[in-house]
């Protein structure tokens, strides 16, 4: 292909983003938010490169075990210490079609709520055996599959007792740099949630919903592992771009 | 959305947080769990063209650095060609993630100058480096883009550059500094979040 194809005048790539799906820049109850917010509107560009292109990875970006967060950092013989859960479930787009090969990236505090970086420093202990990242690649129907603790709610300074829900940050790629997204899966019957700014930033609350795991007794694995499902949706391809496109790569 | 085209709803955004390096870096967080982070090296070793260094700070409306910053950049190569279904130089990705100094929120990152790039409908694309920024405070990853400031002429042409205010213009254009190595060009590139001379975020 010549490179006049990667950002195609006539193709438009992501459709234009539902911005009602998503949390304004300017949310003043999450504080952080008040100096961190453009001013000015977004510029919509069509047909942009971002929008047909994007880094593409395979598994020679990661390491078999690196999905498994119970084992990717503790000691031979050892394990972190709170509850076993697995998290998965599909990436697909707004086409509801699966996403292979996306690089899911996951991070998160361990069971007391302390994460491992040089920056935290909660009363919570870190723990030994729990690094608290992983990562793997979605397969050819967009599932994708982590094993981790479940992680704790901890506080922080936005205001006088403000804790966040226990949740687990996701990183994914789609096909396009314009299919980048970042978001926080949380726990279904959490209390936090609803009084998390961070959470509320989201206008509707069938979005709220769409970023909360549910329980998943087929999943479960009995005397050992509980499952949580939660699905990623990345933003569609319009037809006339996919229909000139090798799905799949 | 009841649009048949879109049947599902895309999957609401959420900030990255402060500790966005834990999964995305962890090395920066101060700890050896991978043994490749993807990222590190947005051209590789066998890439033609000009090399270059960009070094900014991203700011915030009270004209403070954002600390905890993360970017990841996307450019074609020195020939507009993207390391997606086109044919790179071996070991070009031509993507990359770029961390600040947790004490001064200033970042530089390596790469070559990459190449404008034919449009299928006749124009070109000045060349240029897309960006992708989160931080804490952040609820949407922000996009924007860095061109060059000796490309005057491509850079009017430029389709995107051309939906963009005149006023606003600059602040899509790095400046050129004094080379600190002699191999490289280095520019400058400050994105300022809100305020005075906001940079331009695009919708994409």
């Amino acid at each position: 292909m010549s490179p006049s194809d990667a950002s195609n005048g006539t193709l438009s790539g992501t459709y234009p983003r539902d911005h009602d799906r998503h949390p304004s820049a300017y949310t003043p109850k999450y504080k952080s938010t008040i100096a961190r917010s453009p001013k000015h509107k977004l510029i919509r560009i069509d047909n942009a490169s971002e929008g047909a292109t994007g880094p593409l990875f395979n598994h020679e970006d990661l390491a078999a075990g690196d999905w498994d967060l119970l084992s990717n950092f503790a000691a031979p013989g050892e394990s972190p210490i709170g509850p076993r859960i697995f998290i998965h479930g599909r990436v697909l787009d707004e086409n509801a079609r699966p996403v292979p090969n996306a690089l899911v990236e996951i991070w998160q505090a361990n069971a007391g709520g302390r994460y491992r970086h040089k920056v935290d420093s909660y009363l919570a202990p870190i723990d030994p055996n729990f690094g608290g990242c992983g990562r793997t690649l979605t397969d050819e129907a967009g599932r994708y599959r982590f094993r981790t603790v479940q992680p704790g709610a901890y506080p922080w300074p936005n205001g006088p007792n403000t804790w966040r829900p226990a949740h687990i940050h996701f990183s994914v790629f789609g096909y396009s740099f314009s299919q980048r997204l970042i978001t926080q899966c949380y726990f279904e019957g959490d209390p936090f949630i609803s009084r998390c700014a961070i959470v509320q930033t989201i206008p509707l609350p069938q979005a709220i919903d769409g970023l909360t795991a549910k329980l998943d007794m087929e999943e479960t694995v009995p005397h050992d592992t509980v499952a949580y499902r939660f699905d990623i949706i990345l933003r569609g391809r319009d037809a006339t771009y996919c229909n000139n496109q090798p799905e799949g790569r | 959305m009841a649009n048949p085209q879109r049947p599902l709803p895309e999957t609401a955004s959420q900030t990255a947080g402060p500790y966005v390096h834990i999964g995305l870096s962890p090395r920066a967080a101060g700890f050896e769990i991978y043994e490749v982070e993807p990222g590190q090296d947005i051209a590789g070793p066998n890439a033609k063209g000009t090399p270059v260094e960009v070094t900014g700070i991203v700011w915030d409306g009270n004209g403070d650095p954002v600390r905890d910053v993360l970017l990841e950049v996307w450019q074609p190569n020195t020939h507009g060609a993207f390391a997606h279904t086109d044919d790179v130089e071996p070991g070009f990705r031509g993507w990359g993630r770029v961390i600040c100094d947790f004490d001064t929120g200033e970042w530089s990152f390596k790469t070559i100058k990459p190449g404008s790039v034919a449009r299928a409908d006749g124009g070109t694309d000045a060349p240029a480096l897309a960006l992708w920024i989160v931080a804490r405070g952040i609820n949407i990853g922000l996009q924007t883009r860095m061109y060059f400031p000796d490309e005057t002429e491509t850079n009017a042409v430029d389709p995107a550059m051309g939906h963009v205010p005149e006023d606003r213009r600059g602040t899509l254009i790095a400046q050129r500094t004094e080379d600190t190595d002699p191999t490289r060009l280095s520019y400058r590139f400050d994105i300022r979040l809100q305020g005075d001379g906001e940079t331009v975020f695009f919708d994409i």
